[in-house]
């Protein structure tokens, strides 16, 4: 579904001398439904880079990234035009960020629910799965018409998670998305995120946690000195089971 | 959804304040658009554009980048040199509106487009109820019927929260934050599918800002207008717009995502602006 194709990055400050820095280069995989790939490495690694770079945050400097729609055709994320990105964020990708940001003074129920409305879910249904998620994600019911500017950092991670999976994306891709949550939280949110698996979503996800990992992750990269390197992980593993069914 | 046709198109658009020059023709990035030979300002030079139906684009840079001057120029208080401006819903998009007659222009600014100003003095009358003022714009459309018409008004002002009873008040006894709202709801009164919006919070205090800003977006998330934002704050461009175009010196240095001009600005222009956000 999504294929990463000799995709690079690097930045260019022209405030500071023109200096080159190096995002990630000529990184490759791809994604097929329902499956996981987790990316590991060291802070500073470009992992979270490569994500921007596929929800186009960034923009990559070289290669490509082809996505199949939901309508079966192909489309290079690394170089489509804004509007069908903008078009592609709001019905098929999805992206959880380390950090949280949305729109000031909205209430948690209602960013929830409009991010449905937007993709043409009727508004009283929106507004009922919404609170189903922010109950199941673990926030407070006090909380739900508040603004999240005033909620704590786990508070906000949770409701970045549960505003990213209502939609229940194509394509999710998760920057440490169990990082800063208490166990049952996470476990929510573990649990969540096989669920999409098991109905199709193709994911790309940074991660540090071991645990998350083995749960989650279907096949597993590190970035390595800017570039991408294969774990002896469950890849081997269903390269083993290749080679005897050969 | 593979194909979206524009709102609103606008081709190599420029204006300029002077006659030119064999040296400003050909240097195009003449520091802060004047060509240090024969004088011209260049206002905006080849600005290029698309709008989409019902997203928001954003269009920031410094004072004298042009970005005002682009938005006068689609709702005709100044002339541009050369260039064209097409809406689909006008003339199936083949009429360049930067010619259109004045009868054509009043069409179109009365049906089609809406504009609110930073200084309210320039969208409102100052000395005439509000009420009176969303009349005139209603009359202008073609509405005769006064009962429906203070219907109307009473109602676009309620959208704006400005209490009904202050239907007949001169804008000049309002707030700041009033006379902008008022403008807003004239400005929307025939449901124009475009809306240009020229600082409009600039100058307004904080509190009164996040409220405008509000309306703004309320307004564009029910009634899906497309609006075009112009404004020198980076943080008023984040919360707003979809896309954002960059302006220095009169021409489009950098466009993209909102989000990606701000994580990762490519233009030296645009790093420094973005690098000067508190």
């Amino acid at each position: 579904m999504l294929n990463i194709d000799s995709l690079s990055k690097e930045f260019i400050m022209h405030i500071r001398g023109d200096a080159q820095i190096d995002g990630f280069q000529d990184i490759s995989f791809s994604v097929e439904p329902g499956t996981l790939v987790a990316i590991t490495g060291p802070s500073g690694s470009g992992k979270s880079s490569l994500l921007k770079c596929v929800y186009r945050t960034y923009t990559p400097t070289g290669g490509h990234a082809w996505y199949t729609r939901e309508d079966g055709s192909v489309i290079d994320l690394a170089t489509a035009e804004p509007w069908r990105i903008i078009q592609l964020r709001e019905r098929e990708i999805g992206y959880v960020s380390q950090f949280f940001s949305v729109i000031p003074r909205v209430s948690a129920l209602d960013i929830l629910t409009h991010t449905q409305t937007a993709r043409g879910v009727e508004e009283p249904l929106a507004r009922k799965r919404a609170a189903q998620y922010l109950e199941r994600v673990g926030i407070s019911p006090q909380l739900w018409d508040m603004y999240p500017a005033t909620f704590s950092g786990g508070e906000k991670q949770r409701l970045n998670i549960a505003n990213a999976l209502i939609t229940k994306p194509r394509l999710l891709l998760l920057d440490e998305p169990t990082a800063s949550l208490d166990a049952n939280s996470k476990s929510w949110v573990m649990e969540m995120i096989l669920d999409l698996k098991r109905q199709g979503t193709a994911m790309v996800g940074v991660f540090h946690d071991e645990i998350a990992i083995h749960t989650l992750a279907d096949w597993r990269y590190e970035i390595r000195e800017k570039q991408m390197v294969p774990m002896d992980y469950k890849m081997d593993y269903a390269m083993e089971e290749l080679a005897a069914f050969a | 959804m593979n194909e979206r046709t524009p709102v609103m198109e606008g081709r190599h658009i420029t204006v300029r304040f002077g006659p030119g020059c064999p040296y400003c023709q050909e240097h195009t990035d003449l520091e802060k658009g004047r060509c240090p030979v024969c004088h011209t300002i260049w206002g905006v030079r080849d600005v290029s554009f698309q709008l989409y139906p019902g997203e928001i684009l954003g269009i920031v840079g410094e004072s004298g980048s042009g970005k005002s001057t682009l938005l006068k120029t689609l709702y005709f208080d100044q002339p541009a040199t050369s260039g064209e401006a097409t809406l689909t819903m006008y003339q199936n998009g083949k009429a360049n509106i930067l010619e259109a007659s004045s009868q054509q222009r009043r069409y179109l600014r009365n049906h089609l487009m809406g504009m609110v100003y930073q200084n309210p003095m320039l969208g409102l009358r100052m000395n005439i109820s509000s009420g009176a003022n969303i009349a005139e714009k209603l009359i202008a459309a073609g509405s005769r019927n006064a009962g429906r018409m203070i219907d109307r008004s009473s109602r676009l002002l309620e959208h704006v929260e400005i209490p009904v009873e202050r239907l007949r008040d001169q804008p000049r006894v309002f707030s700041g934050g009033m006379q902008q709202r008022v403008q807003i709801s004239k400005a929307i009164a025939n449901n124009p599918p475009i809306l240009l919006l020229d600082e409009v919070t600039t100058g307004l205090d904080l509190s009164v800002q996040a409220k405008v800003l509000d309306l703004i977006r309320t307004i564009q998330q029910e009634l899906g207008i497309a609006m075009m934002i112009v404004s020198h704050d980076l943080s008023v461009i984040r919360m707003m717009s979809d896309r954002t175009m960059v302006m220095l010196g009169g021409r489009v240095v950098e466009e993209g995502l909102t989000d990606q001009i701000l994580e990762d600005p490519l233009h030296a222009y645009t790093q420094t602006l973005v690098s000067s956000l508190l």
